[in-house]
């Protein structure tokens, strides 16, 4: 009780203090991980719809998949792209390691079969709604897809939080490929990481307070957005 | 005037989960009249429709059509179905959809989307979203949205099932009009009342059989097959099974 007591001291005056140093990080936090949404994004959501909506061999196993690796571990994945990334790796030459782009390609990997899998029941759910009326209207199967995303828009901001969830509590996967480097790759997860180890256990509290009010501001005001959003055009 | 008219139903048969829905179906739609689709529930009218509109495949037989334009037949129809879906966008956006997939666009797109939606008396909830709109107001929508595709053939699915007399007639109304505008009508129903009110041709099916084809005068004057007199005078067809096959 008292340790938590002192988190939220220490997330208090760490806040109330408008620490240069506590902004950097929460604004690197925060840059990487909606970076890293946008990316997984675009590529997550066409996958889902398009495994909902086209009949190909080897579809069933490909759902299997997206499903399974939504609980892809962190450290693995990170592993993988600090070995891609290393000089020894086949995108050595890019010198991406231990920068913030490599931080931003880890968690993009995580976070796609998350958005893919999530969007794919979406628009399948959506798609046995629509499929008759579609067809009928002549839609081809691609702007079907592109359909369905549209309307599908308000159910799939909720995959989208969910890839975002994730992203910004990830820390196996940055730790790795980005080093904790201070001024540099240093974000919300790592720094507490780093604060756990040292044994400033408030001070990691504290930030960990700041880091799920973050969370839950950004989803409290997608949340909004999608209520006020979906009044206006049920 | 061109059109995709006539359409040629040969021998088709429809199966689904193991089992003949529909039945060795030769029939052949011309230009001109109204069809309604009479038939107690499973009779197979609604699947008809689909393989007629192509959103089925006959597992045997064929279907044809053999007007000049029939090379292209999904642009010349629409279908209006027994629950309509609304897409999440709003009255006008939706009754634009269809006509940007045919590639109309611009000017004429939005002349077409405003003579529909004044068609079906939907003209003042054009900004309203589609999916907060009444039951009766929806199906009006659907209309609305085949209105402005101007099909040559148009297929209805039960289109005022359980809606009350008063959105039933308006309903009828704009089917009227498609028919004035020279639009083919084929639908279905249970009403034998709007049947009476809005055919000129009467097609009686029974699991997944065509037992009668004739004009509605004399459907329902003088019904030749023994399950349409049935039907007609209100009986329950279920415990009738003549045509065991």
């Amino acid at each position: 009780m008292n340790d938590f007591s002192s988190a939220l001291g220490a997330a208090v005056s760490l806040l109330l203090a408008g620490d240069a140093a506590l902004g950097e990080i929460v604004g690197l936090s925060l840059r990487i991980s909606l970076g890293a949404v946008f990316v997984a994004t675009l590529i997550g959501m066409p996958l889902g719809a398009a495994t909902a909506l086209y009949r190909f061999p080897g579809r069933k196993a490909l759902v299997v998949l997206l499903n399974a690796l939504m609980g892809l571990p962190p450290v693995v994945v990170g592993l993988v792209v600090y070995l891609m990334l290393s000089r020894m790796g086949p995108f050595g030459v890019l010198g991406l390691l231990f920068s913030p782009a490599a931080m931003v390609i880890a968690q993009t990997i995580l976070i796609i079969p998350i958005i893919a899998a999530l969007s794919r029941q979406i628009i399948e759910d959506l798609w046995r709604e629509y499929e008759e009326q579609l067809r009928s209207f002549g839609a081809s199967p691609g702007r079907s897809m592109l359909t369905l995303l549209w309307d599908g828009r308000f159910s799939l901001s909720t995959a989208v939080l969910a890839g975002f969830g994730r992203a910004s509590a990830e820390v196996g996967a940055v730790m790795i490929v980005g080093g904790n480097i201070d001024h540099v790759t240093r974000v919300m997860t790592t720094a507490i990481a780093l604060e756990v180890s040292k044994g400033d256990l408030a001070l990691a509290l504290g930030l960990g307070i700041i880091l799920i009010t973050l969370s839950l501001a950004i989803n409290g005001a997608a949340f909004a957005l999608k209520e006020m959003a979906e009044r206006r055009h049920a | 005037m061109s059109d995709i008219l006539p359409l040629e139903l040969d021998n088709v048969s429809f199966e689904g989960g193991g089992k003949r829905l529909i039945k060795d179906l030769s029939l052949t739609f011309k230009a001109g009249p109204r069809t309604v689709i009479l038939g107690p529930n499973g009779a197979g009218k609604s699947l008809l429709l689909r393989l007629c509109h192509g959103l089925l495949k006959p597992s045997a037989g064929k279907v044809q059509w053999q007007g000049e334009l029939g090379s292209d037949p999904a642009a010349h129809q629409a279908m209006v179905f027994q629950r309509p879906v609304m897409l999440r966008r709003t009255v006008a956006a939706n009754a634009a959809y269809a006509l940007s997939l045919r590639g109309i666009s611009g000017p004429e797109r939005r002349q077409r989307v405003a003579d529909a939606l004044k068609r079906t008396g939907l003209g003042r909830l054009a900004d309203q979203p589609a999916r907060v709109l009444s039951f009766g107001e929806q199906q009006k929508l659907a209309l609305a949205r085949a209105w402005a595709l101007r099909p040559k053939v148009l297929f209805l699915d039960e289109p005022t099932a359980s809606l009350d007399p008063a959105a039933t007639h308006a309903i009828e109304e704009v089917i009227d009009a498609f028919h004035a505008a020279g639009t083919r009508i084929i639908m279905t129903t249970h009403d034998l009342g709007q049947a009476k009110r809005i055919g000129d041709d009467v097609i009686f099916m029974h699991r997944g059989r065509l037992l009668e084809f004739s004009t509605a005068e004399k459907f329902f004057e003088a019904p030749e097959n023994e399950l349409a007199r049935a039907f007609i005078a209100g009986d329950l067809l279920w415990w009738k099974r003549p045509d065991r096959h």
